[in-house]
C-alpha cells in the first residue's frame, strides 16, 4: 500500500518536475558544427551585417582565443568542447524572416502556447510586449506598433543592426567590452540575436517589455545578446524568460546583457531563469555563463536587477552596476534556489563612481539535494564618489545535509565618506515553522515551499505582477523531491 | 639542476640562517626542513594573483636586500614591555628571532610548564617529542609558502609546553625585538605552544623594533589547545617604521578546548598575520578578535580561517580598524563549516574607520558551509566616524581633536574590553593612547 502510494508520488514527481522539458519538431536551419572564423563570418553574412559588425565579432573571437577559462568560479565541471556544439540554428522559414505572426511557423507558435506566452492575440488581455528568441533568432516582436508610436524601439537585435545601425554601434559593447571575459567574448563572436531597446526622452515605457529565451535545437549553444538604452528621464521594466528541453549533453548558454542609463533615466530589468537544471543526478542540462551589467551613465539615473534562479545546471552570473553618474542608484535583488546536482555562483558587483551613488542588494540563496551554491559579490567605492552608500544583505538557507552554500563578498572602500554595511546569515529550514505548517495539515512539501516562499518574500515582491505568480510557483516545483 | 638553483636563490636571500643555534642535526628535522625548502622554491613567494593574497603586495620585500646576521652591534638600553614587572610569569625577550637569556626574566616555574627557546629544547634532546609536532600541526599544505620560508630558515623561537591540569594565573610575556643597525636583517622565529588537557595559560607577545633600520620578520607559531583546556594569546605589534612583519599562526583545538586570540597592530609598513583555526572536536570553540590602527603609507593584511570539523563548535570573530593617511586595511575572514559540523555556530565581524580621503579598507568575509544545522553569520561595515556623535561632543565644549580622539577610543575599546584575559584590557588600551598620541605630535608613527 505504502509503497503504491509511493510510487504514484514518484510519477506526479517526474511529471511535473520539468514541463518545459519538451522538444519542438520543426525543421532548423543549422551552420556546420564546429567554431572557427569561417562560422563567425556565416553568422555575420547571414544576418547581413555591415562590415563593422564582422570586423568586432572577428577580433573578439581572434581575443578569445587567447582568453584562459575563468577558474575563480566555485563550481566543477569538465572542459568544455567549443567545437562540438552548432553556434548558429533557426527555424527554417522564408529567407526574409517572418514579416507578421501570419508568417511564423503554427509549430512555433505552438511551442510558445506551451510555455504559456501569450504570443498571438492574448496580446491585447496579457499587455505584455515580447520577443521571444527561438534557438539564435527572434522569431516575432509584439505589439510593435503600438510601441512605435511612442517612438519606442522594441526588436531584434538582427534587425535593430539592419534599421538602427548607428544606436547599435555607439552602445554596443559599451557596458561589457569584447574582451570582458572568456565568456562574454565568445558572445561577442559568435552572438545571433537577442533584444533591442531605445527608449526615447521623456517616455514612460507604458508596458513591461519581454523577451523569452527557448533553446530547442541539440547540441546549439545560445549565445544572445540584449541592449537597453533607456534615454534622459525615459522608463522601462523589462522582463526574461528562459526555458530548454530535457536533453542529455550539456548546452552551452552564453549571454550578454547591457543597459545604459543617461540622466534621470530609470531601467528595471526582471528575470527568471528556469533553463534545464539536468536530472537528479546531473546528467544535461545548461551551462548558463551570462554577463549582464548596466551602466548608469546619467545623474539621477537608477539600474534595478531582479532575478530569479531556479534552472540550469551550473549559474555563472553576476548582473553589475556601474554607477558613474552622480546621485545614481543600483540594486541587486535576487533568488537563487538549486536542487539536486545544481551549482550556481552568482552574485552582483556594485562599482561606485560617482558623487552620492546608492545601491542596495539583497540576496537569498536556498540550497537543497547535493547543490552547491554560492553568493559572491563586490562593493567598490573610488575615491571621488563622496556620499556613496551600499547595504548587502545575503541569506542562505539549507535544506538537507549535503548541500553547501557559500558567501564570498568582497568589499573594498576608498573614501570615507562612504558607509557600507554587509550582513549574511546562513541558517537551516526552520523546523519550528515546518511543525507549525504540518500540524495544521499542510503537507511537508507545501509547508517548505511556503517557508521558502516567506523567506524569499522581500525578493519576489519586487517581481512585475506577471512573474511574480510564476516565480512563486516556480520556487515550489524546484524544490519538489528536497524534503521527506 | 635548474630547481636547485631557484632554491638558492630565493632562500640566499633570506640570510644565513637554517640552521637551529647550537643544535645538533636532527634527521626529522632535516627533513621537514628540505621539504619546506623544496615548496618554496616551486611556488616562489606570494603574489597578489593568488586570490588569499589579492590584496597583499610583497614588493617591499623584494627591495630589501638582507646582510648577515648583526646580533653583536644591536646594544638595548630599554626593554619595552606591556606589562609591570612583577606582572608576569616569564618575560622572555628574543632579538632579531634569537633567544637572549640575559634580557629575559626567568622564574621558577610550577611543575610541568616549560618555557624558553625552543632551539633550546632541541639542544637539550628533546627532538623526538618535538618531532610530533613542529610542523605536524601547520601540516604541509599548498599555499603556505611563508610559513614554508620560516620552516626551512628558522633559528630559534619561543617554546611553551604546559602539561595536564595545570594552571597558570599569571601571564607569559614574550617580547620579540627587530633591529638593523647597518643593514637589512632578515629572521624567522618559530614558535609552538602545547597546552594538555585541562591546562590553562595566558600568553602575551609584544613585538617591538629598535631604531628605524628595515627589517623582516618572518614569523611562524603553532598551538595545540587539548582536551578543555584554555589558551588566551595576545599580542601587540609595534614593530619599527620600515619593518614588514609577517606571521602564520596554526591553531588546533581539541574537544571543550578554548583558543583566545588577540591581535593589535600599530607597528610595521607591511604586516600580515595569517591565522588558521580548526576546531576538530565537540564543543571546541575560538576567538579571533583584533585591533588595526594604521596611518602613514602602514599596510596591515588580517586574514583568517576557522574549520570546524566537528559538531557543536562554536566561533567568534570581530576585527576593528583605524585608517588614517594612505594607510590600507585588509581583513579577509573566512568560516568553513564542514559536512560532520552539525549545530555549528560562527559568527564574524569586520569594521573599519576610515579618517582620510586616502586611506583603504578591503574587507572580505567569507562563509563556506557544507552542513545545514548551522547558524552562521557576518558583517562588515566601512566609513567614517559617526558625524552625530562627534556632534554630541562638540555642542558640550569638547574640542574637536579630543572628540575624535574619544570616539576612536570608544570604537576600539568595546572589542579590547570584552577580553578574557581582564588584567591586560589596560595595557593594551594604553597601545591605543599611544597611536592617538603620535597622531597629536604630528609624527608618523
Amino acid at each position: 500500500m505504502a509503497a503504491n502510494v509511493e510510487t504514484i508520488e514518484q510519477v506526479q514527481a517526474v511529471s511535473e518536475k520539468y514541463k518545459y522539458g519538451f522538444v519542438t519538431d520543426i525543421e532548423t536551419d543549422t551552420a556546420p558544427k564546429g567554431l572557427s572564423e569561417d562560422i563567425v563570418r556565416f553568422i555575420s553574412h547571414k544576418k547581413n551585417e555591415p562590415e563593422w559588425l564582422l570586423q568586432w565579432r572577428l577580433k573578439a573571437y581572434r581575443h578569445w582565443l587567447t582568453m584562459p577559462e575563468p577558474e575563480w568560479a566555485k563550481v566543477a565541471f569538465p572542459p568544455i568542447d567549443y567545437q562540438d556544439a552548432y553556434y548558429y540554428s533557426a527555424p527554417k522559414s522564408k529567407t526574409d524572416g517572418p514579416k507578421s505572426l501570419e508568417d511564423v511557423d503554427p509549430e512555433l507558435l505552438k511551442t510558445y502556447e506551451k510555455l504559456g506566452i501569450p504570443l498571438k492575440e492574448q496580446e491585447m488581455l496579457a499587455g505584455v510586449a515580447v520577443d521571444a528568441v527561438f534557438d539564435s533568432v527572434s522569431v516575432a516582436t509584439t505589439f510593435k506598433g503600438k510601441l512605435e508610436e511612442q517612438g519606442i524601439i522594441f526588436c531584434s537585435m538582427s534587425e535593430a543592426v539592419q534599421n538602427h545601425p548607428d544606436l547599435v554601434r555607439q552602445y554596443l559593447g559599451s557596458v561589457v567590452p569584447a574582451a570582458d571575459n572568456k565568456h562574454a567574448c565568445l558572445n561577442s563572436a559568435v552572438f545571433t540575436d537577442g533584444s533591442f531597446v531605445y527608449i526615447p526622452k521623456g517616455v514612460r515605457c507604458p508596458m513591461e517589455l519581454s523577451t523569452y529565451f527557448r533553446i530547442n535545437a541539440a547540441n546549439t549553444g545560445q549565445f544572445e545578446r540584449t541592449l537597453v538604452i533607456a534615454d534622459a528621464g525615459s522608463y522601462v521594466s523589462y522582463l526574461e524568460g528562459c526555458t530548454a528541453p530535457m536533453r542529455d549533453e550539456n548546452q552551452l548558454h552564453a549571454a550578454v546583457v547591457e543597459l545604459v542609463a543617461l540622466d534621470d533615466a530609470e531601467i528595471k530589468y526582471s528575470t527568471v531563469q528556469n533553463w534545464y537544471p539536468g536530472d537528479e543526478n546531473g546528467v544535461g542540462g545548461i551551462y548558463n555563463f551570462v554577463t549582464k551589467r548596466g551602466a548608469c551613465r546619467g545623474r539621477n539615473s537608477k539600474i534595478s536587477w531582479t532575478q530569479v534562479e531556479t534552472g540550469s545546471a551550473i549559474t555563472w552570473k553576476y548582473p553589475s552596476c556601474i554607477l558613474q553618474g552622480d546621485n545614481s542608484v543600483g540594486e541587486f535583488y535576487s533568488v537563487a534556489i538549486t536542487n539536486n546536482m545544481q551549482q550556481a555562483d552568482t552574485g552582483t558587483k556594485m562599482i561606485h563612481l560617482g558623487k552620492n551613488t546608492r545601491s542596495r542588494i539583497v540576496s537569498k540563496g536556498i540550497s537543497a539535494g547535493r547543490s552547491q551554491q554560492t553568493y559572491r559579490g563586490l562593493v567598490k567605492v573610488s575615491p571621488k564618489a563622496s556620499g556613496a552608500r551600499n547595504h548587502t544583505q545575503c541569506d542562505s538557507l539549507l535544506i538537507g545535509d549535503r548541500c553547501g552554500a557559500h558567501t564570498v563578498p568582497y568589499i573594498e572602500s576608498r573614501n570615507r565618506n562612504a558607509i557600507l554595511e554587509h550582513e549574511a546569515t546562513t541558517s537551516k529550514i526552520s523546523e519550528d515553522q515546518l511543525f507549525y505548517c504540518r500540524q495544521r495539515g499542510i503537507s511537508q512539501e507545501d509547508a517548505v515551499a511556503l517557508v521558502v516562499n516567506g523567506f524569499c518574500r522581500e525578493v519576489l515582491q519586487q517581481l512585475p505582477m506577471e512573474f511574480a505568480v510564476e516565480a512563486q510557483k516556480l520556487v515550489g516545483i524546484s524544490l519538489e523531491g528536497s524534503v521527506g | 639542476m635548474s630547481e636547485s638553483t631557484a632554491t638558492a636563490d630565493i632562500l640566499d636571500r633570506f640570510g644565513p640562517g637554517a640552521a637551529m643555534a647550537g643544535t645538533p642535526a636532527l634527521p626529522w628535522l632535516e627533513r621537514l626542513r628540505a621539504g619546506a625548502r623544496q615548496r618554496v622554491a616551486a611556488t616562489g613567494l606570494p603574489t597578489p594573483k593568488l586570490e588569499s593574497w589579492k590584496y597583499t603586495n610583497l614588493r617591499p620585500l623584494e627591495k630589501l636586500i638582507f646582510g648577515p646576521q648583526a646580533q653583536e652591534r644591536i646594544s638595548i638600553d630599554r626593554l619595552p614591555s606591556l606589562l609591570p614587572q612583577g606582572q608576569s610569569a616569564q618575560r622572555l625577550v628574543f632579538v632579531n628571532g634569537l633567544f637572549r637569556p640575559d634580557l629575559s626574566t626567568r622564574t621558577a616555574l610550577p611543575d610541568g610548564v616549560r618555557a624558553g627557546s625552543l632551539a633550546e629544547a632541541l639542544a637539550e634532546g628533546n627532538g623526538g617529542e618535538l618531532s610530533d609536532l613542529l610542523g605536524q600541526i601547520a601540516g604541509s599544505g599548498e599555499g603556505q609558502a611563508m610559513l614554508d620560508l620560516n620552516t626551512a630558515m628558522m633559528t630559534d623561537g619561543f617554546l611553551l609546553h604546559i602539561g595536564a591540569g595545570v594552571r597558570l594565573e599569571l601571564p607569559i610575556e614574550v617580547i620579540y625585538l627587530g633591529a638593523a643597525p647597518r643593514e637589512p636583517q632578515a629572521f624567522h622565529p618559530r614558535s609552538l605552544i602545547v597546552m594538555e588537557e585541562n591546562s590553562r595559560a595566558i600568553v602575551v607577545e609584544h613585538h617591538d623594533g629598535i631604531g628605524d633600520g628595515a627589517y623582516f620578520a618572518n614569523h611562524g607559531c603553532e598551538v595545540r589547545v587539548g582536551k578543555g583546556a584554555e589558551l588566551r594569546h595576545y599580542k601587540v605589534q609595534a614593530e619599527a617604521e620600515d619593518a614588514i612583519h609577517l606571521a602564520n599562526l596554526h591553531v588546533e583545538v581539541h574537544a571543550k578546548g578554548v583558543y583566545d586570540n588577540f591581535i593589535l597592530t600599530r607597528g610595521a609598513r607591511l604586516s600580515r598575520n595569517e591565522v588558521s583555526v580548526r576546531l576538530t572536536a565537540p564543543g571546541a570553540e575560538c576567538h579571533l578578535n583584533g585591533v588595526y590602527m594604521l596611518r602613514g603609507d602602514q599596510h596591515c593584511d588580517n586574514t583568517t580561517t576557522i574549520e570546524h570539523l566537528a559538531p557543536e563548535t562554536a566561533s567568534r570573530e570581530v576585527f576593528k580598524g583605524v585608517l588614517d593617511e594612505r594607510a590600507r586595511g585588509v581583513f579577509q575572514g573566512k568560516i568553513v563549516v564542514h559536512p560532520k559540523a552539525q549545530r555549528s555556530d560562527g559568527h564574524q565581524l569586520s569594521k573599519a574607520l576610515l579618517l582620510s580621503d586616502s586611506a583603504e579598507i578591503d574587507a572580505k568575509p567569507e562563509l563556506e558551509i557544507y552542513a545545514d544545522d548551522v547558524k552562521c553569520s557576518h558583517g562588515a561595515t566601512a566609513g567614517d566616524m559617526d558625524r552625530e556623535a562627534l556632534f554630541y561632543l562638540r555642542a558640550r565644549g569638547i574640542p574637536e581633536e579630543t572628540a575624535r580622539h574619544m570616539l576612536i577610543e570608544a570604537f576600539l575599546s568595546d572589542t579590547i574590553n570584552s577580553l578574557a584575559a581582564e588584567g591586560l584590557c589596560p595595557a593594551l588600551m594604553s597601545s591605543v593612547g599611544h597611536w592617538l598620541s603620535d597622531a597629536a605630535t604630528g609624527g608618523e608613527l
